[in-house]
């Protein structure tokens, strides 16, 4: 087995997942000024909302246009109850979450009742309302011209949040928990009926699978992931306004979902550092950057439609099944050669969710 | 087993069934052919649950099962196969089929979130009931492949096994041989001979005639919609009308 392949098994061990954690922590240590730290937190928030498209795009298989409306509803509803009504910061962080759900959960029980294509334009328009009602309703919203002052999430008198080293480990800390829920998620039955329901209605149907609710679950569950991120960012950026339900958010988190791999584990994180470090270090070309953003997304959806890690992982499997028929071609010549390990089904499965 | 009274399904003005009585007994290979458009597909998709019918209704063990939700009808034992066989390409053969046993288990989001034993005993039995289903359909030796390699007779063999792991009782095949070698569709044939030998009923659509002369026990003839004969394969090679209708006729000639 050559070093490729050692290097490739050793992305799939739980040894790479304290490797990965581990470099998070020490990133402050070696960035070499505060706004890249500021710049890998913001990524982090993104990130989170970003696995919670994957749930109800990549692993469920519908296209829901309005994740950046209900990233807005999260900061707003942040904003407004710690600026307006002098709630705790993490009661209203709470809040959010909740609000996510609920609305999440009434636009999904109408919007859900419609497939494919006709439900992804339906949420476009969600999305838009939502931008309108941010944008108009100045009462509760203050219109235009944003919420100002949020405050820093609470250290408790033990930590400082508006440092943005502290905020760096809080946003990595509530990164960490949303990949292990979307794993738990991913790994489960639970994750197996949205894919069910991904490869075709009617077949999930036939397998005894409630469409409705799972969607609507799976739904739910993306907007309170995108609403927690949202109510993250507001405690972070400190000024929110209408911008934030932009459907250019959404589109973004598309890309980063793209790059990185739809339907994996790994994929969201993947694509949002990448495009977002990406974008950094091509600053200096201003609106240009996207003659070389647009290109790289074609070359990249017309060869790697998986992304990044979707293709890695197909490659290995089809490794490892190629690796598992030698196995079983040589145990079969030779069967007192007790010493050969065969690779299990089990571990190459645990390979394909990653 | 089934038994099925005036069903009727009308799109618009057209009726895609139209008044058709029949009963399928337990045990049993039912054969359902007729020319293209004659209502075939529309007959399963209203067993199934897929559409409700306009009139008529369908008992199944003496339950009437008519209008019933498609997820419902899944979980009372009726189970499966399409046209097209669409699976995750990306995954493993053996990881397709383990959602198949979803529908006999209990875990929710909490199960997931804290992890539960009943999950995780769930998740045991859902997988060993996959690795039983590809044994029965004789692909335990490609259950470690990306489904995407597999040949159409394998993937095929996929669906079959992805309907059984459902624990069914009644399965509805819809032309389970379509677009797959001679050879193969014997090999396919035995397979149902199988499915049936280990109690479970079979309902299939199929264009492949001699397939269905030497498999099926009871055929129903669909012309427009409506049901112009039933009966062994012996009586149905030898009813005029059926001659008449299809076997004669110029576009099925070569099915």
């Amino acid at each position: 087995m050559n070093a490729l392949h050692k290097i490739s098994d050793f992305f799939m061990t739980p040894a790479m997942k304290i490797v990965m954690i581990v470099a998070a922590l020490l990133f402050p240590f070696v960035a070499s000024n505060e706004y890249q730290i500021y710049v890998m937190a913001l990524a982090f928030v993104w990130a989170i909302a970003v696995y919670g498209m994957n749930i109800i795009t990549g692993l469920c298989g519908q296209l829901n246009l309005a994740h950046g409306g209900f990233f807005a509803i999260g900061a707003y509803t942040l904003a407004i109850l710690t600026v307006d009504h002098g709630w705790a910061f993490w009661w209203a962080f709470v809040a959010a979450g909740i609000a996510g759900a609920l609305l999440g959960f009434l636009a999904g029980v109408v919007s859900l009742r419609l497939k494919e294509h006709y439900f992804a334009i339906f949420t476009l328009c969600v999305g838009f309302i939502i931008y309108l009602l941010i944008d108009k309703w100045e009462e509760l919203t203050h219109g235009a011209l944003g919420i100002i002052n949020i405050p820093a999430p609470s250290g408790f008198g033990l930590v400082d949040f508006t440092e943005t080293t502290p905020f760096y480990y809080l946003a990595l800390v509530f990164m960490v928990l949303s990949i292990w829920l979307a794993a738990r998620i991913a790994n489960s039955l639970l994750g197996r009926s949205f894919r069910a329901i991904r490869i075709s209605d009617e077949l999930a149907a036939s397998l005894g699978i409630n469409l409705m609710r799972n969607k609507v679950l799976a739904f739910v569950l993306s907007t309170t992931y995108a609403s927690v991120a949202g109510a993250l960012y507001a405690g972070m950026v400190r000024f929110i306004g209408p911008a934030e339900a932009d459907v250019v958010h959404t589109f973004d988190m598309i890309t980063f979902l793209l790059v990185g791999g739809i339907g994996t584990l790994m994929g969201p994180l993947f694509g949002t550092l990448a495009i977002t470090w990406l974008t950094q270090s091509l600053q200096f070309l201003e609106e240009y950057r996207m003659i070389v953003f647009g290109p790289l997304l074609v070359v990249l959806v017309i060869f790697f439609p998986r992304g990044v890690v979707g293709t890695f992982l197909t490659w290995r499997g089809r490794r490892l099944a190629a690796a598992h028929e030698t196995a079983q071609k040589e145990s079969a010549s030779e069967k007192k050669s007790q010493t050969k390990k065969a690779v299990t089904p089990r571990n190459q499965e645990a390979g394909n969710h990653a | 087993m089934l038994k099925i009274n005036n069903l009727t399904k009308r799109f618009g003005g057209l009726a895609a069934v139209n008044n058709v009585s029949i009963e399928f007994d337990a045990n049993k290979i039912n054969a359902i052919i007729g020319p293209n458009g004659a209502g075939k597909s529309t007959f399963f998709n209203l067993v199934a649950g897929a559409m409700a019918p306009t009139e008529g209704s369908i008992e199944y063990q003496g339950m009437d099962i008519t209008g019933m939700a498609c997820d419902r009808i899944a979980r009372l034992g009726i189970a499966r196969t399409f046209q097209t066989t669409s699976l995750f390409d990306e995954s493993t053969v053996l990881d397709n089929l383990i959602v198949g046993h979803r529908l006999r288990t209990q875990s929710r989001l909490w199960d997931v979130i804290i992890n539960s034993k009943r999950l995780r005993d769930e998740e045991k039995k859902c997988r060993s009931r996959a690795q039983e289903v590809l044994d029965f359909v004789g692909l335990s030796h490609i259950g470690h492949r990306i489904t995407a390699d597999i040949s159409q007779e394998e993937k095929k063999r996929v669906a079959f096994a992805l309907a059984l792991a459902t624990d069914p009782e009644l399965v509805l095949l819809d032309e389970p041989a379509g677009g797959i070698n001679p050879e193969e569709t014997e090999n396919l044939a035995a397979l149902i001979r199988k499915m049936v030998e280990h109690g479970v009923t079979v309902c299939l659509i199929e264009h492949k005639m001699d397939m269905i002369m030497s498999l099926a026990d009871k055929i129903m003839v669909l012309d427009h919609g409506e049901k112009i004969a039933e009966g062994t394969p012996e009586q149905i090679r030898n009813n005029p009308v059926v001659i008449e209708a299809y076997l004669g006729s110029d576009d099925d000639a070569a099915a």
